[in-house]
């Protein structure tokens, strides 16, 4: 065995991983690995503008199919810079490793130029981090690093390598598989639970499906699928689910939640048999617990995370275990019991469900001269025939591309729900765009989260990402201007944003193709213009948008699911 | 209520503070965390003493069980076991407080482990409940120090926790 550099060996770990993409920024911790990286030709380096969409690069990767993403970052800076990008990938369980540099072992503690404890402010948003202190360790904890990041419940793991570290030679050998004695996720469920569950669900009389992003993450969705269609129960997607079920589907009662539908979140609330899978029960989901608990259901929850069960809402039959493998077993039982659910019942669930659908809740009133945001989703939705990619910010926009465009495959939707980071789509698009070069990427955004990334034009730019984004440009922070309307008697404190840039000007600055719409009849077009004619091209559509639009339905803060302000109300 | 819950994790660097930070993140309440190597040095056994509701309590052993570094996670309050803390307690003792302090000490099963003219240090091994009884004892005016190791725990006969 030759002996090989620390750097030289992280990066024969990332070929081992078959990494085909790393996002990252050098600096002086890391020009070891860079120099490594320089030499070789099977990993592609993307060079951001920014550490935080290194990482979020890597998460749109990660998220828009099934791989972990990798992100490279010096010492100092490049970390903290890196730590909200981890932030948002952790509290949406998205397996990445993040590998930053560190100042040399000796000079750890020296308050050295460059240095901070990386380990020590990423802990509480990681699923797990090393600090490697030994070149012979290098190999074994990038081995674990990944293992852990893309097993159990997925999560980013941070590798802090010392540069002394990245110059020390040793052997390389790369361990086909890792034992762990503290970390062995479950898979399989408890057989037993999974017989209470199906029982409690054949005797449901208003049963309803609940699903969350874990469903995606397990790659459950055609499982799921089967299952729902088995059974003939509503289902609802959580914002992070969205894709697990398809959206036209029938059995699809829309998002529930904060901006749910009338039909998901009456169904939730009303439901007498409530299964939950791969969800937790978050607050923008059930609203106030207490309210959400005080009506008398049984809940079944499979979830991968034991933490994730009865932590805010009491459970009555708890199932831990990899989503795919439990449905699969419930789908047996299902099959071998030849029993079905009461048609007739649920015939009258079915009933009560349609009545509440029929309120229309997602309509909107089209202004004549000014374009409705929810239009261009729509016409967004038809432009791409439903197929395309989209990542989305945080805000107004990000929940109208959730409730307007129906997503029919699972990994089609990236969104920050966990976190709420503003500032994520354009990065997300940028790896979902390597990716899936064939895919259409449509990144949905505003005028103040596309702000928060925006010097990301340049890498795509550099690496010619043909993503389109939809600005819907509204002048204001618009979901704090509809709280600030709502609960804050209009008093809108900070929510305008004036000078804005002239955003067709920077596109093209940024050698881009730019586009304004300000007029309803012509957003079609402009699409047509985007995802055609400049099929290759970074199109940034600049929709000048209605000021006063709000997303409904909405549950306020701390209120119940029943408790919708509806947009017909007001 | 209150629970000990006992830990086995790695010992490894960072380890504890992974367990602490798990505790101040989520809000849980630690009353004492104790840590030390077992016979086999790459584990360390960990006694937490903590309090809270049953939805609270079982929070905090799936989140400790969720830490990569934790191996095992034992409620030893939920069945029968053993607590014991060590205190070391600085007293002054002069005129006729030394005989006093004498005989509290013997009383709690204490020793004396160090004697000067005017001060004495008592080593007292109890549950943390008697090494407060112990303080409330004595004239508070006379204590110059306390030193409490915080609780250590194990389940009694054949409860064991090992990996």
């Amino acid at each position: 065995m030759t002996m090989m550099t620390g750097a030289e060996i992280v990066i024969r770990c990332l070929q081992e991983e078959k990494v085909e993409y790393i996002f990252g920024y050098p600096g002086g911790a890391v020009l070891h690995l860079y120099d490594a990286l320089f030499k070789q030709d099977q990993i592609k380096h993307v060079l951001v503008r920014h550490e935080q969409a290194a990482v979020h690069a890597a998460d749109g990767l990660a998220r828009s199919t099934n791989r972990v993403g990798v992100a490279l970052v010096t010492s100092g800076p490049g970390a903290t810079n890196a730590v909200t990008g981890i932030a948002t990938a952790y509290m949406d369980s998205i397996p990445l490793v993040i590998i930053s540099g560190q100042v040399p072992t000796e000079y750890i503690g020296q308050d050295a130029f460059q240095e901070c404890d990386t380990v020590g402010i990423t802990r509480p948003c990681v699923k797990h981090n090393f600090l490697v202190s030994d070149v012979r360790d290098l190999a074994v904890t990038l081995k674990k690093a990944f293992y852990i990041a893309n097993s159990g419940r997925p999560g980013p793991v941070v590798v802090d390598i010392p540069k002394d570290i990245t110059a020390a030679k040793c052997k390389f050998e790369y361990p086909e598989t890792i034992q762990m004695r503290s970390y062995n996720p479950v898979v399989k469920g408890h057989l037993g639970q999974i017989k209470k569950a199906v029982h409690l669900l054949l005797e449901a009389k208003r049963p309803m499906l609940y699903t969350g992003g874990g469903v995606i993450l397990s790659n459950g969705s055609e499982q799921l699928t089967r299952l729902a269609r088995r059974l003939g129960f509503p289902i609802t997607n959580t914002l992070m689910g969205l894709g697990s079920y398809p959206a036209t589907d029938r059995q699809f009662l829309g998002m529930p939640g904060m901006h749910g539908t009338v039909e998901a979140n009456l169904a939730m609330q009303h439901c007498d048999v409530l299964l939950a899978i791969g969800a937790r029960f978050d607050d923008r989901v059930i609203g106030n617990p207490t309210n959400f608990t005080s009506i008398p259901r049984k809940i079944i929850h499979i979830d991968i995370d034991p933490s994730s069960i009865s932590k805010r809402v009491k459970v009555d039959v708890p199932i831990v275990g990899n989503v795919p493998d439990v449905l699969e077993e419930m789908l047996k039982l299902l099959d071998a019991s030849d029993a079905k659910p009461d048609a007739e019942v649920l015939a009258d669930w079915w009933k009560q469900i349609e009545e509440w659908r029929a309120k229309q809740c997602m309509k909107y009133r089209m202004k004549k001269n000014i374009i409705m945001p929810q239009y261009v989703i729509e016409k967004l939705y038809e432009v791409t025939a439903g197929q395309a990619i989209v990542t989305s910010d945080v805000g107004q926009h990000q929940m109208w591309a959730a409730q307007y465009y129906k997503f029919e495959q699972p990994r089609r939707w990236l969104n920050s729900g966990g976190l709420g980071t503003m500032g994520v789509g354009l990065p997300y698009a940028m790896g979902a765009a390597l990716a899936n070069p064939t895919m259409q990427i449509a990144c949905v955004t505003g005028e103040g989260s596309i702000q928060m990334c925006i010097q990301e034009l340049s890498t795509a730019k550099q690496f010619r990402l043909p993503i389109k984004i939809i600005n819907l440009n509204n002048r204001y922070l618009g979901m704090v201007r509809q709280w600030q309307e709502m609960f804050y008697g209009s008093r809108y404190a900070e929510s305008y944003m004036d000078s804005l840039p002239d955003f067709v000007k920077l596109a093209e600055a940024y050698g881009h193709v730019g586009i304004r719409v300000e007029r309803p009849e012509d957003v079609e077009a402009a699409l047509h213009k985007a995802f055609v004619e400049h099929k290759d091209d970074l199109v940034f559509i600049d929709f000048i948008t209605d000021q006063k639009a709000n997303v409904f339905p909405m549950v306020a803060a701390g209120k119940g699911l029943a408790d919708m302000i509806l947009a017909e109300d007001l | 209520m209150r629970h000990i819950i006992s830990v086995l994790l790695e010992n490894e660097a960072g380890a504890l503070s992974r367990v602490a930070g798990l505790f101040s993140a989520r809000g849980y309440n630690i009353e004492t965390l104790t840590v030390a190597p077992t016979e086999d040095v790459s584990l360390s056994r960990l006694t937490i003493v903590t309090s809270g509701t049953d939805a609270v309590i079982e929070q905090i052993t799936k989140q400790l069980n969720k830490l990569i570094d934790v191996i095992k996670v034992v409620d030893l309050s939920e069945a029968a076991h053993i607590e014991r803390e060590l205190m070391l307690l600085k007293v002054r003792a002069t005129g006729k407080d030394r005989e006093e302090l004498k005989r509290l000490a013997d009383i709690f099963r204490g020793h004396i482990i160090d004697v000067t003219e005017s001060t004495y240090v008592i080593e007292l091994t109890a549950s943390g409940a008697k090494l407060d009884s112990f303080i409330k004892t004595i004239d508070a005016g006379l204590i110059l120090e306390t030193v409490r190791t915080g609780v250590s725990g194990i389940g009694r006969g054949e409860r064991i926790l090992k990996v």
